[in-house]
């Protein structure tokens, strides 16, 4: 049985007290007549009020994953696997069902702000869009709460008719919150949303999005190929690589002792906020994640792997759940091999 | 840009990859390679149905325009020797009917050819050399050169086509040659564009810079190095000219500037015009010339992207 | 609930919009300043194609007439052709602008009230197609190009190429003769055999006579449409592609909005804004189609007036039309250039 990305242990669970239960996601793209495997058997379980943190470079998945909860992947990739929000299953929604979920219950903020706002409508329509779409208020009511909305985030309610390229991009983003916080959803999915930031805006940022979801008790995934980032504003931290779930786990166990090495070499790469230290000493990756399009055989980290051994070239290495609450996808992860054992054994 | 009101066909709905990708490039840094077979391209092309139908279109024109002489006699097109009922509809003898002198139709519009062909090909030509040569020159010589170069281009698309062919043509008297230069004069801006993209791209590559390294003059560098990687696009675009080149033909000669002895399809549209088979609703005088320009026309334009493709193709392996 | 004191400092205060507006003066005086140079580079063509060329004008403007010596002599020094180039050309401009384009022998008018005479049809006709042509080509542009190698996608194109791959004139000629002659299967002449009104009727703007034009509009429209729509249709559908790659219409579909609505709400109006500055710049190449549908029609315009020039030839006569037509779409580009700073708020604050 894999572990999945969150649950403390297994048992204190039940499925009736998630607000996203996701099991077995798997995204496949047909290209030419290749498929490549943009996420394999991904498991996610998020309770109400719990932030996940997912990391990876780009290309190991995490982006695709949160795009596929909403459905919002390009019409030739292939979705299979559960999805469970609410208790419904929203791969077997219909449109009209999937597109009243969408903003209302689950909303994302995107990254780059500049390009996900609509560059020729003020701040305020793109705002008071979604509340005209999916409640049953009038104009006035929505432009007001558009305004609430700008105050909540730190953007004075006055810029409520600027267009995006009138704001400076830590204000962008923060519109994007606001934009995303407008209906009320319950979970927020939040993509890389420091990246092009600088530093002090950045820290802004997240305490901002940290807040707000605490305040409003919702549920938050937040995507980004910084573990600091993450460590400061998620419970756990779940990596990916090459489409799959490598490691889970509570965020500071994560990052202060990894047990996988891709892990490592990620909580290495970045310089800690308020370190001074780590800065010297980042762990730069040699080579490049792996093609997609083929099957991998043994662990898919392998060829880049300080650590790797020939029996790590071979068979599968899936996602355990070891002590502490923790997973690993590592033949050397402290528990791994007994850990196996009592999967086999159990059939 | 063509004498006429279209400037260029519509584009297909495949993405269009840019021009200026360089046909027969190299991915790695050595001096250019010889184009790949012209045997395997041009099977590439026929695979296509396009192309095929293009090419099979092309040939037949050709054969059509330069076989005519053996099978239609001179008294068939003189108006003084012609035996056949004055503008007839089509019926057993005469399949496309007669004109108001009595020739027949069919062995009108077989004659046409000639001249379209003639003056399609050498407007082309004329077209390739202007428009080459200044997109090579605008592309090579940088500086103050080359900026004016592309201003005059630049401003020359802004002027309206036909009525500057109109003035050409009109001041050059009639005749088959001002109709050309005038062609000429009027489409040669997309060449140059496209030839000068083409050449910066080029002349962007490191051999450019190893052969003026070792002493090559401009003249060399044009001729020897840029020309060849040049001549695929300057193909390319001949047939996209050709097709416009026959179109802008019959509306210059519709509008009477051409020779108005010579039989071309323009001039026998301008006839019909000018002789009243419209209000005499002499269909079979009117609709046959159109259909040979639609059917040449799209040939050549079909051919043009056929090779097109084949070209971006090979850049861009998928 | 405020989240405390925002650090980042804001895009646009108020000292910086007053730059922004002296820049749109400076952009101005740019664009006015390349459109004059246009112009004079198309008067230095228009001398050089119509007084440099010919061998002897007067003898081309005189052709079919008999005239004695004295007569083209008094014609020459008329013209100032004796005098030295440079001064020629002189006052070859200072005539143009000042709006005095010639005098034609064949009229007996001044060329420039001739082309006064027949600006409004041929604005009739020209403006008229463009309004039919941009929203069909707007319609189908957008369709085609929101779900590209759809079976509409590729009819609309292969349309587009059969329709550009006929002269325009042989359009209006079939035209004309199945539905203007009444000679050809039985169909009657529904629409008139040519011309801008039926002789006779009362003139000015009287119901009836608005609705007599109208109804000769209809093929030579019809016509010019034909031919010019799939420019649009092309425009459109490629502004429509360049737009779908964008992010904020993955916005717009994670808040739950239905595929039309993101097109028409987000994508259209970002996709519009180039093309309306591009369908300014198509005036030029519908110029020729104006013509040869004036043509086939006896359409009382500019571009008819340009054939019946031709046919004398009266040189004066198309320098006249050759220069107004120029100047036209050098004024078009200069608006297209305008238009697109005005309306693009992005582009508005370069």
């Amino acid at each position: 049985m894999t572990a999945r990305a969150t649950d403390p242990s297994p048992s204190r669970r039940t499925p009736g007290e998630l607000l996203l239960d996701v099991r077995g996601l798997t995204v496949t793209y047909r290209s030419g007549r290749d498929s490549v495997f943009a996420a394999r058997g991904v498991d996610i379980a998020l309770a109400p009020g719990e932030t996940l943190g997912m990391a990876g470079e780009s290309g190991s998945g995490k982006t695709t994953v949160a795009m596929s909860l909403l459905r919002l992947l390009p019409a030739d990739a292939l979705v299979t696997g559960e999805i469970r929000f609410h208790g419904e299953d929203l791969l077997q929604a219909n449109w009209a069902r999937m597109r009243s979920v969408r903003w209302a219950e689950a909303s994302v903020v995107f990254q780059g702000a500049m390009s996900a706002l609509n560059p020729v409508r003020s701040v305020g329509d793109q705002i008071v869009e979604p509340i005209l779409l999916h409640e049953k208020v009038g104009e006035k009511a929505a432009r007001a709460r558009a305004r609430d909305l700008l105050d909540s985030v730190g953007v004075p309610s006055r810029r409520v008719g600027s267009y995006p390229h009138e704001l400076s991009g830590g204000q962008r983003q923060r519109v994007m919150m606001a934009m995303a916080l407008a209906c009320d959803p319950d979970l927020l999915i939040a993509d890389e949303p420091t990246t092009a930031l600088d530093v002090i805006v950045q820290a802004q940022i997240l305490t901002l999005l940290t807040d707000l979801v605490r305040e409003r008790g919702i549920s938050l995934i937040m995507i980004s190929h910084d573990l600091s980032v993450l460590a400061s504003t998620c419970d756990r931290i779940a990596v990916m690589y090459a489409g799959r779930l490598v490691e889970t786990g509570p965020s500071r166990q994560v990052i202060g002792s990894p047990l996988h090495p891709y892990s490592r070499a990620l909580a290495g790469a970045f310089p800690t906020l308020g370190d001074p230290a780590s800065r010297l000493a980042p762990g730069g990756l040699p080579g490049d994640p792996p093609d997609l399009r083929e099957r991998i055989d043994g662990c898919p980290f392998a060829p880049r792997c300080p650590e790797v051994e020939e029996r790590c070239r071979s068979g599968e290495v899936p996602l355990l759940e070891l002590e502490g609450g923790r997973a690993a996808a590592c033949l050397h992860a402290p528990g791994y091999d007994q850990g196996r054992d009592r999967a086999v054994s159990r059939g | 840009m063509s004498a006429t009101d279209q400037s260029r066909p519509p584009q297909p709905p495949q993405q269009r990859q840019p021009a200026g990708a360089g046909p027969g490039a190299d991915i790695e840094e050595k001096a250019p390679s010889r184009l790949v077979p012209v045997w395997r391209f041009t099977v590439a092309v026929l695979r296509m149905p396009s192309g095929l139908f293009g090419v099979l279109v092309m040939l037949g024109f050709v054969v059509l325009a330069l076989a005519c002489p053996l099978f239609i006699h001179p008294s068939d097109l003189s108006v003084t020797q012609a035996t056949g009922p004055l503008l007839a509809s089509p019926r057993h003898g005469y399949l496309l009917g007669t004109d108001p002198a009595g020739r027949s139709v069919l062995t009108l519009v077989l004659w046409g050819s000639r001249t379209s062909l003639a003056i399609g090909v050498m407007a082309t030509a004329l077209t390739m050399v202007l428009g080459a040569t200044i997109g090579l020159l605008a592309g090579h010589f940088q500086g103050h050169v080359g900026r004016l170069l592309m201003h005059v281009t630049d401003w020359f698309i802004a002027l309206p086509s036909l009525p500057l062919a109109i003035a050409l043509a009109a001041v050059l008297g009639q005749g088959a040659a001002s109709i050309t230069i005038a062609i000429g004069v009027t489409s040669w801006t997309g060449t140059a564009r496209l030839v000068r993209a083409q050449t910066l791209a080029v002349e962007a590559r490191p051999f450019i810079e190893r052969a003026r390294a070792l002493g090559a003059t401009d003249t060399q560098l044009i001729t020897r190095q840029v020309l060849p990687n040049v001549m695929p696009l300057i193909l390319v675009s001949s047939t996209l000219t050709v097709a416009s080149a026959i179109l802008s033909e019959a509306t210059l000669t519709f509008l009477g500037l051409g020779d108005p002895t010579s039989v071309s399809w323009g001039s026998l549209l301008n006839n019909a015009f000018m002789q009243g088979a419209v209000t005499a609703g002499a269909w079979w005088y009117l609709v046959p010339p159109g259909i040979a320009i639609l059917v040449i026309v799209l040939g050549f334009t079909l051919v043009g992207r056929a090779v097109e493709h084949v070209l971006n193709a090979r850049v861009q392996p998928r | 609930m405020s989240v405390g004191v925002q650090l980042d400092a804001p895009a646009v205060s108020g000292p910086e919009e007053a730059p922004e507006r002296s820049e749109f003066w400076v952009y101005l005086a740019r664009k006015v300043g390349a459109a004059i140079v246009s112009f004079v580079m198309l008067l230095v063509v228009g001398f050089v194609i119509f007084s440099l060329i010919p061998s002897d004008p007067v003898s081309a403007l005189t052709r079919g007439r008999p005239t004695s010596d004295a007569q083209m002599n008094h014609l020459r020094a008329q013209l100032g052709l004796d005098k030295p180039l440079w001064e020629r050309f002189l006052t070859f401009v200072g005539h143009t602008v000042t709006g005095n384009l010639g005098y034609s022998y064949e009229y007996h008018q001044s060329v420039s009230s001739l082309i006064a005479d027949r600006l409004w049809p041929t604005l009739l006709l020209m403006g008229t197609s463009t309004l039919i042509s941009i929203w069909l080509g707007m319609w189908l542009g957008i369709r085609a190009g929101w779900n590209p190698g759809s079976v509409l996608d590729r009819s609309a194109s292969a349309v587009s190429l059969a329709l550009w791959s006929v002269p325009t004139f042989w359009l209006g000629l079939i035209l004309l003769v199945v539905f203007g002659s009444g000679s050809v299967g039985g169909i009657p002449a529904i629409f008139p055999a040519g011309g801008l009104q039926t002789q006779g009727t009362a003139g000015g703007l009287a119901p009836s006579h608005i609705l007599d034009v109208g109804w000769h509009l209809v093929l030579p429209c019809l016509t010019l449409v034909a031919v010019i729509f799939a420019q649009y249709v092309t425009i459109m559908r490629s502004s429509i592609i360049d737009e779908r790659g964008n992010p904020y219409l993955l916005t717009a579909r994670a808040k739950g909005l239905r595929d039309e609505v993101v097109r028409r709400r987000h994508a259209v109006p970002n996709a519009l804004l180039p093309s309306v500055t591009v369908i300014f710049l198509q005036v030029g190449g519908m110029i020729g189609g104006a013509i040869t549908v004036e043509v086939v029609y006896s359409w009382p315009g500019l571009g008819y007036l340009t054939f019946t020039a031709l046919r004398i030839p009266d040189l004066q006569l198309l320098e006249g039309t050759f220069i107004v037509f120029s100047a036209a779409v050098i004024i078009c580009n200069l608006i297209a250039d305008l238009l697109y700073r005005a309306l693009d708020p992005r582009v508005r604050r370069q």
